[in-house]
C-alpha cells in the first residue's frame, strides 16, 4: 500500500535489537491522520516492542518515528524522552497489563493524566498553594473534562470508586479514558480487548470509532480480537518476527497468504517458499 | 481479610495445632532468652565473673512465648482481622468518634499550655511530642505520598538544626530568618540526596538514604573547625516574641507585657511556635494533596511507569517530595536548636530517623490524623513506662508487634480521595500500592 498522502506517524527503518535478539527489523509504515492503523502479528512479533519505541520507553537501535501535528509542527520521537513525548507530542497510550493507579479514584486517575495544563494553572504549584480563583477554575474544568469522558466509556457512576476494585473490563475503558484526557493526537491502545467479552468488544469498537469521528484522534492499535481489527480498522499492518509481512486495508488481509502463513502455519514445502518471500 | 468472607463458619478449633505452635513459640523464646535473660553475670569480690541463674524470670518469659503462640494459632485467619470481633454498633461509634478526634486533639493542643500551666514535664513533653508530629508529617510527604521509603530523615532534621546554630552564632541572624533559611537548606540537601537516588526505589533506595544519614552525622562529628565536632555547639541564642527576649529586665518580655517575670512563658511560647509550625506543616501538605503535584505523588507511588506515560516529568516529581519533606524537616530542626540551646551529632544518630519512620509507618501511612496519634502514643508511651527503665524498650517492642499484627497498615490505614464528584468516601488500604508490596 503506498505511503498516505496526510500522515501523523512516519516510521522509517526502525530496529530495536536486545543483544542478539533482533525484536523488530526494519520497520517501515505510516498511519494516516484520522484513522485507525491497526498493528497485528502472532505472539512475540514485536509489536509492543514498536509501542514502545513510538512512546519512548525504549530507544531504538535503527530509525527514524516521525510525528506531526495537523499545524505542521512535527517532532522526532525517537530522540525525546518518555515523558516528553506525551507532554509535547502529545502521544497517549495504554498497557498490555493495565497500569492505573490501583489505590486512587477513578475520577483522580483522570485528573492525574491533566498534570501537564494543570500544572500550569496552579502556576507550578506556587499560586495552587495560595488557592487562587485561577486554580480553581481550571480544577473545576479538568473535573468537567473528566466527566465527560467518564461518560463516554459508561463509567460516571464508578468516579469516586478506587479503580483498583474495578472489574477488569471497566479498568480497561477507564485507562482509555485516562489516556483521552490527556488531549491526545495520537492515541496508541496495546489490546484494548484483551480479557472483554463479544459484547464489550462491540461496544469498544463504537466508542473508537466516536472517538476518531467525534474528537479527530488517531488510533494505533495493537489487538488479536479479528472482530475488532476487521470492524474498526482503516489500515492492517502485520508483524511477523519483527518484519513487516502486509500492510493494507482489512479486507485485503484475510486473503494474503503470508498472512495466514505466520497466523495458522503451513505445509512443510510451502515453509521454505513463504521464508523465502519474507526475505527469512 | 477476604479469607474471612469466603468462610464464614469458624474452623474447628485446632487444639494439637494451636499446642505446637505455642511450644514452637517457647522453644524459639527459650533459645533467644536463655543467656540473654536466664544468666545474670556479676563481679564478685575478688573480680572474678559470678553466674546467677534466673530460671524464674527465664521461665516467666517462656511461658508468655507459649500463651502468645498458642493464643494466636486458635484465632483463624491469616491476619487477625480485630474488626470481626468488634460488634457493628460499637464500630459506627467509633467512625463518629474517628470524625471528631482531629478537632478533638486540635483543642487539646490548643489548650494544653492553659490546662498545664505550672506542670513544666507535661509542657516540655508536649513540646517534644509536637516536633515529632511535625518531623512525621514532614517524613509522610517523602514515605506515604510519593512512596519513597527515606531511612535518613534524621540527616534534615541535623541540616537544620546546625543551619540555625551556625548562622544564629556567627552572623547574629535572628530566629525568624534562620528559619526560613535553615527550611530552605535543609530543602537543597533534599535534592542532593534525590538526585543520585532517582532510579532506585524500594530497598535500595533505603539503603542509601540511610547511608546518606550516616554521612551528614559523621561529617558533624568530624569536621572539628566548623561545627565543634563531638563538643557540638552550645549557647545557642534563645529564640525571641518577635523582638523581644524572654528575660527578667525591663525590656524582657514580661516588663513589657506588664506581667511578672516566669520562665514558663519562653516555654509556653516555645509550645505555641512548634504548635503553629507543625499546623503549617500539616495545612501545606493537606492544600498539596489537592494540587496536581500531590496528585502526581501519591500517583508515583501507584506507578511510575504509568506516570511517565502521561507525560509526568518523574524526575522533578522526586525531588519535589524530597525537597519539601527535607524542608518541613529542617524547620523542625532549626526549632530543636532553639529549644535546647546545645546540639551535638548526638542527637542526630539512625534511631531518631527510625522513630520518625515508624510514627508515620504506626499512624497509616499519607493519613495525617494517624501520625498524628502515633506520636502521641509512641513519645507518650516512651514516658509512661519510663518507670520501668531497662524493660521500657522491651514493653515497646511488644506493643509495637501486636499493633503490627492486629493493625498491619497503620492506625489510619484508609486514604482519602483528593477529589470527589458525589459523597466522599474512604479508600480501602487493601489496594493503595504500599499495602499490595
Amino acid at each position: 500500500m503506498s505511503a498516505p498522502a496526510d500522515p501523523i506517524l512516519t516510521v522509517e527503518h526502525l530496529s530495536m535489537r536486545f543483544g542478539g535478539l533482533v525484536a523488530v527489523d526494519d520497520l517501515s509504515f505510516a498511519a494516516t491522520r484520522g484513522h485507525i492503523t491497526a498493528l497485528i502479528g502472532p505472539n512475540g512479533a514485536g509489536k509492543t516492542t514498536v509501542f514502545n519505541c513510538i512512546t519512548g520507553f525504549y530507544h531504538p537501535t535503527v530509525g527514524m518515528i516521525r510525528l506531526a501535528h495537523a499545524d505542521g509542527t512535527a517532532f522526532l520521537l525517537e530522540r525525546l524522552l518518555d515523558f516528553r513525548i506525551a507532554k509535547l507530542a502529545h502521544v497517549a497510550r495504554t498497557f498490555q497489563n493495565i497500569r492505573l493507579f490501583p489505590g486512587m479514584t477513578v475520577l483522580e486517575n483522570l485528573l492525574v493524566a491533566q498534570h501537564n495544563p494543570l500544572m500550569k494553572a496552579s502556576g507550578f504549584t506556587v499560586l495552587g498553594l495560595l488557592g487562587l480563583a485561577v486554580y480553581r477554575r481550571a480544577e473545576h474544568a479538568a473535573i468537567d473534562r473528566a466527566k465527560y469522558w467518564l461518560d463516554r466509556v459508561g463509567l460516571l457512576r464508578r468516579a469516586d470508586d478506587p479503580a483498583g476494585d474495578l472489574p477488569y473490563g471497566e479498568q480497561r475503558r477507564v485507562e482509555i479514558a485516562r489516556a483521552m484526557c490527556t488531549d491526545p493526537v495520537l492515541l496508541c491502545l496495546d489490546e484494548p480487548a484483551a480479557g472483554l467479552n463479544a459484547r464489550e468488544s462491540a461496544e469498544l469498537n463504537e466508542l473508537l470509532l466516536g472517538m476518531r469521528a467525534e474528537h479527530k484522534t488517531s488510533i494505533l492499535l495493537i489487538e488479536h480480537d479479528m472482530s475488532v481489527v476487521m470492524g474498526i480498522s482503516d489500515r492492517v499492518v502485520v508483524l511477523d518476527y519483527g518484519v513487516k509481512i502486509f500492510d493494507g486495508t482489512a479486507a485485503d488481509v484475510r486473503n494474503d497468504p503470508k498472512v495466514i502463513a505466520a497466523y495458522l502455519g503451513v505445509e512443510d514445502e510451502e515453509v521454505e517458499q513463504a521464508e523465502a518471500e519474507v526475505g527469512l | 481479610m477476604s479469607q474471612a468472607a469466603e468462610t464464614p463458619a469458624r474452623p474447628a478449633i485446632d487444639l494439637l495445632g494451636a499446642f505446637k505452635s505455642g511450644a514452637l513459640a517457647a522453644i524459639v523464646a527459650f533459645g533467644l532468652f536463655s543467656l540473654l535473660i536466664g544468666v545474670r553475670t556479676d563481679q564478685g569480690p575478688t573480680g572474678a565473673l559470678e553466674l546467677t541463674p534466673r530460671l524464674a524470670v527465664l521461665g516467666v518469659l517462656v511461658a508468655i512465648a507459649f500463651v502468645g503462640g498458642f493464643v494466636r494459632a486458635l484465632v483463624p485467619g491469616e491476619r487477625i482481622d480485630i474488626g470481626a470481633y468488634v460488634p457493628d454498633a460499637l464500630k459506627t461509634a467509633g467512625a463518629q468518634l474517628g470524625r471528631f478526634a482531629g478537632p478533638a486533639l486540635l483543642l487539646f493542643a490548643l489548650a494544653e499550655p492553659v490546662l498545664f500551666y505550672h506542670n513544666r514535664y507535661v509542657l516540655d513533653l508536649g513540646i517534644l511530642v509536637l516536633t515529632y508530629v511535625m518531623l512525621g508529617w514532614g517524613l509522610n510527604i517523602v514515605v506515604g505520598l510519593a512512596g519513597l521509603l527515606d531511612l535518613g530523615y534524621v540527616a534534615f532534621y541535623a541540616v537544620g538544626a546546625y543551619s540555625y546554630a551556625l548562622l544564629a552564632q556567627n552572623f547574629g541572624w535572628s530566629f525568624w530568618i534562620c528559619l526560613p533559611v535553615a527550611g530552605c537548606l535543609a530543602a537543597c540537601w533534599g535534592l542532593m540526596l534525590g538526585f543520585p537516588v532517582l532510579r532506585l526505589r524500594g530497598d535500595y533506595l533505603a539503603i542509601v538514604t540511610l547511608a546518606f544519614g550516616e554521612i551528614i552525622r559523621l561529617v558533624l562529628l568530624n569536621w572539628q573547625s566548623l561545627t565543634g565536632g563531638p563538643n557540638g555547639i552550645s549557647s545557642i541564642p534563645r529564640p525571641s516574641f518577635f523582638g523581644i527576649p524572654f528575660v527578667d529586665e525591663d525590656n524582657g518580655f514580661a516588663a513589657t507585657f506588664g506581667l511578672e517575670y516566669s520562665a514558663t512563658h519562653r516555654i509556653v511560647f516555645l509550645y505555641y511556635l512548634i504548635l503553629a509550625l507543625a499546623l503549617l506543616t500539616n495545612w501545606v501538605t493537606l492544600r498539596l494533596r489537592r494540587l496536581p503535584i500531590g496528585r502526581a505523588w501519591e500517583a508515583l507511588r501507584e506507578d511510575e511507569i504509568a506516570c511517565r506515560s502521561l507525560g509526568i516529568n518523574t524526575t522533578t516529581t522526586k525531588l519535589t517530595a524530597f525537597a519539601m519533606g527535607a524542608m518541613f524537616g529542617g524547620i523542625a530542626g532549626s526549632f530543636f536548636a532553639t529549644r535546647q540551646g546545645f546540639i551535638s551529632p548526638e542527637s542526630f544518630t539512625f534511631s531518631e530517623s527510625a522513630l520518625v519512620l515508624a510514627i508515620v509507618v504506626l499512624g497509616g501511612m499519607g493519613s495525617q490524623l494517624g501520625v498524628a496519634i502515633a506520636a502521641f502514643a509512641m513519645l507518650g508511651g516512651f514516658e509512661l513506662f519510663r518507670q520501668f527503665a531497662q524493660y521500657r524498650m522491651l514493653i515497646f517492642g511488644l506493643a509495637m508487634v501486636l499493633i503490627m499484627i492486629w493493625r498491619p497498615r497503620g492506625l489510619v490505614s484508609t486514604r482519602t480521595p483528593s477529589a470527589f464528584l458525589g459523597k466522599p468516601k474512604e479508600v480501602p488500604a487493601e489496594v493503595v500500592a504500599e499495602a499490595r508490596r
